[in-house]
């Protein structure tokens, strides 16, 4: 858990941060948005302190993050930036186990750590764990940097930007990614993004920010049907709203019992998706359908459509 | 054609070694040179032992200023030592400039006469190649990766020791072989002030008019200079196979 309280960053006589608070559950997701600028990297680099507040506080699992010298409070932190920088002079698995070695781990448990981190990241051990970073490809340096980021079993991941630089159909298999291994190692994660679809992809709370301030920080669909400030109607996009609350709701969630005789959609598509389907198949309904056969119900086009009001 | 070009260096390498332990089975070849019956190879000294000292002379030099150099560029790229950057840049910059036998006079009243003023004035002419190295080294470390060193909780030393400097490696090596191979050339002007060296073998030459002595003196000088160059070369490659930077 990330308690953040009245943190604020000047220089001189700009503020750059200014009061913010939020608190990131343990084991959820936390998006920060806003444009260049507003803030968002400042804070988050407040978090492991590569920025040092200027007034208010942090604590991680209940721990003020002052209590250690900043580069031992790092050690248990995960840090995943843009452009990664990965050690160019380092095979894979040497940057991999680059916090457990500062931390002093014997070498038995680094390398079952690394090892288990390539299978999880489906990079074959043999191929993989002794190529140099320049070797790989960029979905892949990506996700050596989130492994190096996660070796030593931090509870917290700070993400600056980590997709930036893939193109946009890895970087929706990458995104995804994040998603199962958060879950699979239980890490609570605040990542910051220009990208409000990323935003509401992997959100389960996004915080907005502008000119240094914290406008709203609240559920996606929160942010589409209550608006705190008009800044956040802007950044989340007036003209899709309603496709957007669509998105955040999944076939499963929304279907209803019943018979149709429409196409057959997966429970996970977002009803976005499946609307899609709909108007591209020209039925009424969908039948939504388990992976293993089984039938979970029906969706109509009204009962999409209803979703898709505040 | 890397294998014609090592089959010339260690052609070039015997040729030097073999000249340097019997000189006089090359008394034909020089002959020509001499006038009046002069000995047409040195003979007031034992040219091994002469090239090995110049050797030796550059090498400490070149250690001295490697450990200064280096030293000052870590420093002057720290934010705390940021402020040292313009008066180390001038200093390295007058050792280099200001010319290696003004050097010897200035030296010699100090410290007296043979291999140390010498060696004074090695080491401040080659300090501006590995410094300028060192600087451009550390300051193209790409700013993500110190980011992530200190991200992932390195301190400062840790960072410096195991990322910094290793990926500047390749730059600083490149002036330390710059250093060196300049100074062996340079060298030759200790024998003025009696630093053992070929540069008696050339001044020799000089006094005597005798053409073979100067040529012995200065070939062995720059066969020296251009095998140290490659093997220094071949060596870092040794070194960095791992530092491969796109």
């Amino acid at each position: 858990m990330i308690e953040v309280e009245n943190l604020t960053k000047r220089y001189g006589e700009t503020t750059v941060v200014d009061r913010v608070s939020f608190t990131v559950e343990r084991g959820s997701i936390a998006v920060i948005v806003g444009t260049s600028g507003s803030g968002k990297s400042t804070l988050l680099r407040m978090i492991n302190r590569l920025v040092e507040p200027t007034s208010g506080r942090v604590l991680i699992d209940g721990r003020d993050t002052r209590g250690d010298p900043a580069h031992l409070l790092r050690r248990r932190i995960g840090y995943v930036i843009q452009g990664y920088g990965l050690f160019p002079h380092r095979t894979v698995a040497q940057n991999i186990a680059t916090v457990p070695r500062l931390l002093g781990w014997d070498a038995r448990r680094i390398e079952a750590r690394v090892r288990e981190l390539l299978e999880v990241f489906s990079l074959d051990p043999a191929s993989y764990a002794d190529a140099l970073p320049h070797q790989l490809s960029g979905g892949q340096q990506q996700r050596v940097g989130v492994a190096r980021a996660l070796a030593a079993e931090p509870a917290v991941l700070l993400m600056d930007e980590p997709f930036g630089a893939l193109d946009p159909i890895i970087r929706t298999k990458a995104q995804d990614d994040l998603r199962g291994i958060q879950q699979r190692f239980g890490t609570t994660v605040l990542l910051v993004t220009h990208d409000m679809d990323e935003a509401f992809r992997l959100g389960d709370r996004v915080a907005v920010m502008s000119a240094g301030q914290l406008l709203q920080y609240d559920r996606p669909a929160a942010l589409l049907t209550r608006p705190a400030a008009e800044f956040v109607s802007r950044m989340t996009g007036l003209a899709d709203r309603a496709l957007r609350l669509l998105s955040l709701v999944t076939a499963g969630e929304a279907a209803l019992p019943g018979p149709s005789d429409g196409p057959a959609v997966a429970p996970t598509i977002s009803l976005r998706e499946a609307l899609s389907e709909l108007l591209w198949s020209g039925a009424d309904s969908a039948r939504v359908v388990d992976a293993d056969g089984t039938v979970r119900g029906r969706l109509t086009v009204a009962t999409i459509l209803a979703r898709g009001r505040p | 054609m890397p294998r014609a070009a090592t089959v010339l260096r260690l052609a070039a390498f015997a040729l030097l070694v073999s000249f340097l332990v019997a000189p006089q089975r090359f008394a034909p070849l020089f002959a020509p040179l001499t006038q009046y019956g002069a000995p047409p190879i040195y003979d007031q000294g034992n040219l091994l032992t002469l090239a090995l000292a110049q050797l030796g002379t550059v090498c400490v030099a070149a250690a001295a200023s490697s450990l200064v150099a280096v030293g000052l560029g870590i420093l002057v790229t720290r934010p705390s030592g940021a402020r040292f950057l313009p008066l180390s840049r001038t200093l390295v910059n007058i050792g280099q400039t200001f010319p290696p036998v003004a050097v010897l006079a200035v030296a010699v009243p100090l410290v007296g006469f043979g291999e140390r003023p010498t060696l004074i004035a090695l080491f401040a002419y080659g300090l501006l190649p590995i410094f300028e190295n060192t600087l451009v080294g550390l300051r193209t470390v790409p700013p993500a990766v110190l980011e992530a060193a200190s991200g992932m909780g390195m301190s400062a030393r840790q960072r410096l020791l195991t990322v910094e400097l290793p990926l500047a490696a390749p730059l600083i090596l490149e002036g330390i072989r710059l250093s060196l191979v300049l100074n062996v050339g340079t060298a030759t002007i200790g024998s003025t002030v009696a630093a053992k060296g070929l540069g008696e073998v050339i001044i020799a030459g000089l006094l005597s008019s005798n053409t073979a002595f100067i040529l012995q003196g200065g070939l062995v000088t720059g066969l020296m200079a251009i095998l140290l160059y490659d093997f220094l070369a071949a060596l870092e490659r040794r070194m960095l196979r791992h530092v491969t930077l796109d």
